[in-house]
């Protein structure tokens, strides 16, 4: 670990921090792609800066490329409500032809008689954290605070104005001058971040840790630390890694790395950045795809011990209180199921006591016919409700019932309930399940 | 060819490097209008970038340049930044902007990470991947019969051949599904079939063009003649062959230009099909900025100049010779430049003339001006009677409402209002000539 390492280090993850921040108001507004355009379209503006300063004046080019940058999305607004272009044809026409712009300055440049070819214009386009000195460090840090100090300040009106412009606009909000300081601080990060990381990889670091930050939480507040955290540490991993700091700390490569060649820092911060990203589709509580199939498994598992439940009820009902055993033929031929689904959503069954296998068939327990009859009674009332509230056929309920019983609640079961206790008609007068309303061709 | 033989290195390079730029731009082009149609250009960028690492795996597994492994590579990985945006948006929620930018993004720093990985067996540099090698297409000849042309010129006319004849066969499929999805689906098409075809004829397109002028001159071509065509028509058709004479202009006109300036010629290309849609933009006849400028400015002028004719009307009728000035005139209907245009532009069609101090309608401006109070009274008559409002809230209606009225609905207005000769507030309302 040398001093270098570390100022690489640092610098990475504060970029990496400052980019997360603005990188999820840009992620929330579906402005994700701002950050690409940001990116290409500087780079005219920094080959421009150096033809009119005449030489690589540091802080002009980045002005120079901040100008551009915001030039390139105020023209992509502009073309959007002018023309019939649409937004992504604009983004895509601006930054591809910005960038060729750019492209075509700088090989201008370096075509230059006379020491053109010192410009270092290239190393905006893929970055060169490696090259990182004290002084970028000093200017990230001064960046990073002035954009945080804004975002601070200002944090209820942006927080607004990224979830409901038109309320920020009947407030009677500059929100002109709110998207301009939004987008004004997304290109400055992005202006500073571009002789590290590079142009496409500049794009990444702002939308990645934010997307993968919008997977843990429903607050503005925690996405905005957490995409930062995510920011910093994708940044400070990323650089040690492709420093070889992981090789020292090993003893051995694991990424093996071909003769002695160090990765380059943007693309391994990058798939840093990745790697939390997959993590959290994959993890996260509520959104992560592990826990929705979880969910839908449990859901899928609950409607089909339901609907077992339902059908033993519905032969067994002519002959109750007695128990009768179902014979497994009759209950393939009323559910959709293959031979070995049934076994097994009766076994899951069995384990829970609901049903009981008799000889030949299956049996519902004491247990399994409370349970079974609370079943019927909210597929019952269902269909009485779409028939007598919705003036729905009685031949076309019993498969919008079907569907919708297994997510019917306690309170709108109650709820039913009642009404169909205040009108139940003289044939169902002394029940609270009522009558099925078609043919159950009980065997 | 003998001319061909004649002429010197150089040009001939020249012509090659044209030749080159112009089927690659054309076979851009041509999928990139659906693309601008589609409203999916942003995925035609992505895809452009995202080959990368497909690239370099095939580089890595052939060990060579040869063409079949590069685009089976860069397929796959197309293919796959398609249905990974895909997926990511529909089965997991991401928004598609932010799904597609994790995607791209990603497979780049893969591919630029393999790049260095495996550098002394790719025979590929990242920069040329950025702006490509355009300038040298003519250094690296290949002989097939008695001909001989650039290596390139296999490749990238591969892909123009493949993508005319896709569009060709399956015009009736592209042209529905892009313009109405819905009716494609119920019509049988498999829609989704559709867009992972046009994403496989992106890929290819993009791979095929790398080498020869990188990934961003690939991304204007893709969507910049198309959407400047877009402007220019509404004709599918048409709006191909536009984009196509304007991806072969860029070429044509590129190479000159980088030639004079000394620079880089994809650039240079790209930057000049910014300039044909900023001239699209500008200047086309139905969707032109400056046609619909001019439009607003007609329809604002004409409001103004019937402003102005039904203000002397009113005069008339009330026997006020007053004596007034243009600019007394102009400020009573706004001021401001539009009047006095409105002014000028009424003296000139004689519609009003002068007498002594005093501006008098004409008869062709008289008549003119009957129609207009007669629409303007005749709606407050209508509102007044037949939609129940009290009669001091109609005039402001009529004054916006008078210019938007012609005869036919003054017939039918007449009607509803037969009963009476007189509007709200007493005044006759002038019969048509």
């Amino acid at each position: 670990m040398t001093y270098l390492t570390w100022i690489v280090a640092i610098g990475t993850s504060l970029l990496g921090c400052v980019a997360g921040v603005v990188g999820s108001y840009a992620v929330l507004r579906r402005r994700a792609l701002a950050g690409d355009l940001l990116s290409h379209a500087a780079l005219p503006g920094l080959c421009l800066a150096f033809l009119l300063l005449g030489g690589r004046h540091f802080l002009g080019m980045l002005g120079g490329a901040f100008v551009a940058g915001l030039a390139g999305v105020a023209l992509v607004t502009f073309m959007c409500r002018w023309t019939r272009t649409k937004e992504d044809a604009a983004l895509g026409i601006v930054l591809s032809t910005f960038f060729g712009a750019g492209i075509m300055l700088s090989s201008y440049i370096q075509n230059m008689p006379g020491g053109g070819a010192k410009a270092g214009l290239e190393t905006y386009i893929y970055g060169q954290a490696a090259g990182m000195i004290r002084e970028d460090i000093y200017l990230l840090a001064v960046v990073s605070v002035l954009v945080l100090v804004v975002l601070v300040l200002f944090h209820k009106e942006f927080k607004v104005f990224s979830f409901d412009p038109a309320f920020a606009q009947a407030q009677g909000w500059p929100t002109l001058t709110l998207d301009i300081a939004m987008m004004g601080s997304l290109t400055l990060v992005t202006v500073v971040g571009l002789p590290s990381v590079g142009v496409v990889l500049m794009a990444a670091m702002l939308i990645i840790p934010a997307a993968a930050a919008r997977f843990w939480t429903d607050r503005l507040e925690r996405m905005l630390v957490l995409s930062g955290v995510l920011g910093a540490v994708s940044g400070a991993i990323g650089s040690l890694i492709s420093a070889g700091a992981v090789k020292g700390w090993l003893g051995f490569d694991p990424f093996g790395g071909d003769e002695g060649a160090n990765l380059p820092t943007g693309p391994v911060i990058v798939l840093c950045s990745t790697t939390v990203f997959l993590v959290s589709v994959l993890l996260a509580p509520q959104r992560g795809l592990l826990a929705r199939s979880w969910n839908y498994f449990r859901l899928r598992a609950k409607t089909a011990d339901e609907n077992l439940l339902r059908t033993l009820f519905e032969c067994a009902e002519p002959r109750l209180p007695t128990l009768v055993t179902v014979p497994w033929d009759e209950l393939l031929a009323r559910r959709a199921w293959s031979r070995a689904r049934l076994f097994w959503v009766v076994r899951r069954a069995g384990w829970r006591n609901l049903v009981r296998r008799a000889p030949g068939g299956v049996q519902l327990t004491q247990r399994g016919l409370e349970q079974a009859r609370r079943l019927v009674r909210a597929h019952r009332l269902w269909e009485w409700f779409l028939i007598h509230g919705a003036s729905i056929a009685p031949d076309h309920v019993d498969r919008d019932a079907d569907s919708i019983e297994h997510l019917l609640g306690p309170d709108l079961i109650a709820e039913l309930e009642n009404r169909f206790i205040a009108q139940r008609d003289a044939s169902n007068a002394a029940q609270v399940l009522p009558n099925s309303p078609h043919e159950l061709n009980v065997p | 060819m003998e001319w061909f033989n004649h002429l010197s290195l150089d040009a001939q390079n020249d012509l090659w490097v044209i030749a080159v730029g112009a089927m690659t731009n054309t076979a851009c082009a041509l999928v990139g209008c659906y693309l601008v149609l589609r409203r999916m250009s942003l995925l035609g960028d992505a895809i452009s970038h995202a080959v990368l690492p497909g690239l370099v795996v095939a580089f890595v597994f052939s060990g060579s340049l040869s063409v079949v492994p590069m685009f089976v590579g860069a397929l796959l990985v197309g293919l796959l930044t398609a249905a990974l945006t895909q997926t990511l948006h529909r089965q997991v929620g991401v928004p598609e902007d932010a799904s597609m930018g994790v995607v791209f993004t990603s497979l780049f720093a893969l591919g630029v990470i393999l790049i260095k990985r495996y550098a002394h067996r790719v025979d590929l540099d990242p920069d040329c991947v950025l702006y490509g090698l355009l300038e040298f297409v003519g250094f690296n000849l290949i002989q097939i019969g008695p001909y001989e042309f650039p290596r390139a010129m296999l490749s990238v006319g591969l892909v123009l051949a493949l993508n005319t004849a896709v569009i060709a066969i399956f015009w009736k499929e592209l042209l529905i599904s892009s313009f109405d999805p819905a009716l494609a689906t119920t019509m049988g098409f498999r829609a989704g079939l559709v867009h992972y075809v046009l994403m496989a004829l992106v890929a290819l397109t993009t791979v095929a063009s790398f080498e020869q002028v990188g990934s961003i001159l690939v991304i204007a071509m893709l969507i910049v003649p198309g959407a400047a065509a877009h402007l220019l028509t509404d004709r599918l058709s048409r709006m191909l062959g536009i984009a196509t004479g304007i991806a072969i202009g860029a070429a044509v006109i590129g190479q000159a230009a980088a030639v004079w300036l000394n620079t880089n010629t994809a650039g240079t290309m790209a930057a000049l099909a910014g300039i044909a849609y900023l001239a699209a933009a500008l200047g086309s006849p139905r969707y032109g900025i400056l046609a619909v400028l001019a439009r607003n400015f007609a329809s604002s002028i004409r409001v103004v100049r019937e402003d102005l004719l039904a203000m002397l009307y009113r005069l008339e009728e009330l026997n006020i010779e007053r004596a007034m000035g243009w600019p007394e005139a102009a400020r009573a209907v706004g001021g401001g430049l539009l009047p006095r245009l409105a002014l000028f532009s009424l003296k000139r069609r004689g519609d009003i003339r002068r007498d002594g101090a005093v501006l008098r309608l004409t008869d062709s401006g008289r008549s003119q001006a009957k129609l207009l109070v007669r629409s303007h009274r005749l709606w407050e008559a209508y509102l007044v009677q037949r939609l129940g409002l009290p009669p001091d809230h109609v005039h402001e209606p009529a004054t916006r409402m008078e210019h938007y009225i012609d005869r036919g609905f003054q017939e039918k207005l007449a009607d509803a209002v037969a009963q009476s000769p007189l509007d709200p507030h007493g005044r006759d309302i002038p019969q048509s000539d």
